[in-house]
């Protein structure tokens, strides 16, 4: 009861007053000079005292209480003689506690009615400075929750993929929004030997910083181990012993984790009582399950392994349950059946995770404070993948004019891929315009090193790439060319090569190791808006 | 592998000045450009005919710039024609065609710039 502590250690070890009225204030002031600040005595809300004032009112001697009350007797013990009830609004709000007299004479009626009147005044004023306190432990309470919800984001955040890994022939799309609670959930990317990698999504119970730092923990023990072990049911084992006994009891950490191999679609996977992953095929939606506890519950777990492989076109969904089991105002649960029904209705990929966001959205209504962590990851494997033809390979010496060469050669070689006449002049101006910056730029006009271009034939469109020596030296970014500053002689008429690359192809990638700078050019089949009228 | 740079023939015609632009404008096409625009009436239009060229990168538009603005200097209106619809069409990213009327041909270029 801590008002009732607050407000006796103000009140306690008043001596004694003066019989006048006038003489309050100054009583006061002695009062305050002779007083001993003695620790709060609690008073149980049961304690008979209470009862005993809120029937009667007015100053009481502790000797006159006929009460079996702790109170009462603690009070007794540290020599108090008098107590008067503090009343606010009709509330007992505290207790003004009295020693002896000085004089060590009893207390008159009129010191107690003199008591009774500096209580009706005191009470309204410690009334308020209760009601201050309390406010500003709630408001310190509040920002303390505050923090901790930064502090839970912050890590969170920390450990989620910054960007998503590239892999040839599928497209990766992955969305993560925090409850304002925040959860635990958690998804990672992890690169493995033989370029196969490994997909991860889980979820720790509990919110805040607890669940964070679990999910922390959980990350870097799987981040560690994967490489070694590489088996996802391994893996999970290893986990679930390492985080055995050393996360809090009654935390566990539910995770899915697989391991895909892109040339090839190959997926293995093991799964602690993680919410099962869709794949979407051309048969239907179907459910990856394999058994296994989550993650810290129990010692020494087995994982069953299990093995699938995700086919052109098809894609997979891991997800985590805070759109499953998120509810409508009437209290109705999104449900794994509706996320099924939509993966089967949308190809998966970004499209899906939008129409799975969208739904949701329209499930619960413009209201609805989000109630946990969601997550969605989905690969789709691209039809046809992996089917990389090399057009045309060749080099060419760094001599201002052979860019018309390597022109006319990329140009010959995508002669059967069948690109509409409009969009083939498109891109052999990019290929123009990038080998000459090759020649010029890269490789510094020196003749005898060489411009190598590939082309090549991929998922409906054509790479071109284009790779000089220019590596491990900053390239400058090129300024946006502005025709009227141009004319009015406030830029060089010069400075259009970029600017042409970037207006012509549908893609432009530029990558730089220590020693090579390489341009990709990407042009798609059929795609582009002047795709017809070649 | 240096191109030989290729002649541009400059005539006139009702009061224009016509340049017959070469095959290729880019870099080395620097001098002929420049003689030819010295070639220039005192005053009149400036007429480009695209009607041969076959490739135009970056130095030529480059090129082109410095031809425009120079004319624009002077008060020369200055129109084109000839131009494949790929070159049209990079003369209007690059914004070119704002400031240099595209025609069909010389009679249009000629009637109309």
């Amino acid at each position: 009861m801590m008002t009732w502590a607050r407000t006796l250690r103000r009140v306690v070890g008043l001596g004694t007053p003066t019989a006048a009225e006038a003489d309050i204030q100054r009583a006061a002031a002695t009062a305050r000079r002779q007083a001993v600040e003695r620790p709060p005595i609690d008073i149980a809300p049961n304690d008979p005292l209470l009862a005993y004032f809120a029937e009667s009112r007015g100053a009481v001697s502790l000797d006159e209480l006929k009460l079996d009350s702790p109170a009462v007797r603690a009070l007794r013990a540290r020599g108090s003689k008098l107590v008067v009830p503090l009343i606010s609004q009709g509330e007992l709000i505290g207790l003004l506690e009295l020693g002896p007299r000085l004089s060590d004479q009893e207390y008159s009626r009129e010191d107690r009615r003199l008591l009774d009147k500096l209580a009706g005044q005191a009470a309204p004023a410690v009334r308020v400075a209760q009601l201050v306190r309390e406010q500003e432990a709630e408001v310190r309470a509040r920002e303390r929750l505050e923090q901790e919800l930064q502090v839970a984001q912050l890590i969170q955040q920390q450990f989620l993929p910054k960007r998503l890994p590239e892999l040839k022939g599928w497209q990766i799309a992955a969305y993560y929004r925090a409850a304002r609670q925040v959860g635990g959930d958690f998804y990672d990317f992890i690169e493995l030997p033989d370029r196969q990698v490994a997909l991860v999504i889980g979820d720790v119970t509990g919110h805040g910083v607890p669940a964070a730092l679990v999910m922390a923990t959980t990350r870097s023990i799987l981040r560690g181990d994967a490489p070694r072990l590489v088996s996802p049911a391994a893996v999970l084992a290893r986990a679930n012993s390492l985080l055995h006994g050393d996360i809090p009891r009654n935390m566990f950490v539910t995770c899915l984790y697989a391991v895909l191999e892109p040339a090839t679609g190959r997926l293995r996977y093991a799964n602690a009582g993680h919410d099962l992953p869709y794949v979407r095929g051309d048969a239907g939606v179907r459910e990856l399950r394999a058994r296994g506890m989550p993650l810290g519950l129990m010692a020494d777990m087995a994982y069953e392994e299990k093995e699938t492989v995700l086919g052109p076109g098809e894609a997979i969904l891991l997800h985590s349950d805070g759109i499953a089991e998120a509810h409508d105002p009437a209290r109705n649960m999104f449900g794994f059946p509706r996320m099924r029904e939509l993966c089967a209705r949308y190809p998966g990929g970004q499209g899906l995770i939008d129409e799975l966001l969208s739904d949701l959205a329209r499930f619960t209504g413009s209201g609805w404070e989000q109630e946990d962590d969601i997550t969605l990851v989905t690969l789709v494997r691209s039809h046809g993948s992996a089917q990389e033809r090399v057009l045309d390979t060749f080099e060419i010496p760094s001599v201002p004019g052979t860019e018309r060469q390597a022109m006319e050669r990329v140009a010959a070689s995508v002669r059967d891929v069948g690109f509409p006449a409009r969009r083939l002049e498109r891109l052999k101006t990019a290929v123009a315009e990038a080998t000459m910056n090759a020649i010029e730029h890269g490789n510094q006009g020196r003749a005898e090193l060489a411009v190598r271009v590939e082309v090549i034939a991929m998922d409906a469109q054509v790479i071109v790439r284009i790779t000089d020596h220019g590596g491990g030296r900053e390239i400058p970014e090129a300024t946006h060319p502005d025709l009227e500053a141009k004319l009015a002689g406030l830029q060089k008429p010069r400075g259009w090569g970029l600017f042409l690359i970037k207006n012509m192809v549908d893609e432009l990638r530029v990558t730089s190791d220590e020693r090579h700078h390489t341009v990709e050019l990407v042009m798609r089949l059929g795609g582009g808006t002047d795709g017809g009228n070649g | 592998m240096a191109e030989t740079a290729e002649r541009a023939i400059v005539r006139r015609r009702n009061g224009a000045t016509v340049i017959d632009m070469p095959a290729h404008i880019d870099i080395s096409t620097e001098a002929t450009l420049d003689t030819a625009y010295s070639e220039l009436a005192p005053k009149g239009a400036l007429l480009l005919n695209f009607t041969a060229t076959e490739y135009i990168n970056s130095s030529g538009i480059a090129l082109i710039v410095g031809m425009l603005a120079r004319a624009r200097k002077e008060g020369r209106a200055v129109a084109a024609y000839g131009l494949s619809d790929h070159y049209r069409e990079i003369f209007e990213v690059t914004r070119l065609a704002d400031f240099i009327g595209l025609f069909p041909n010389e009679q249009a270029a000629v009637a109309g710039h």
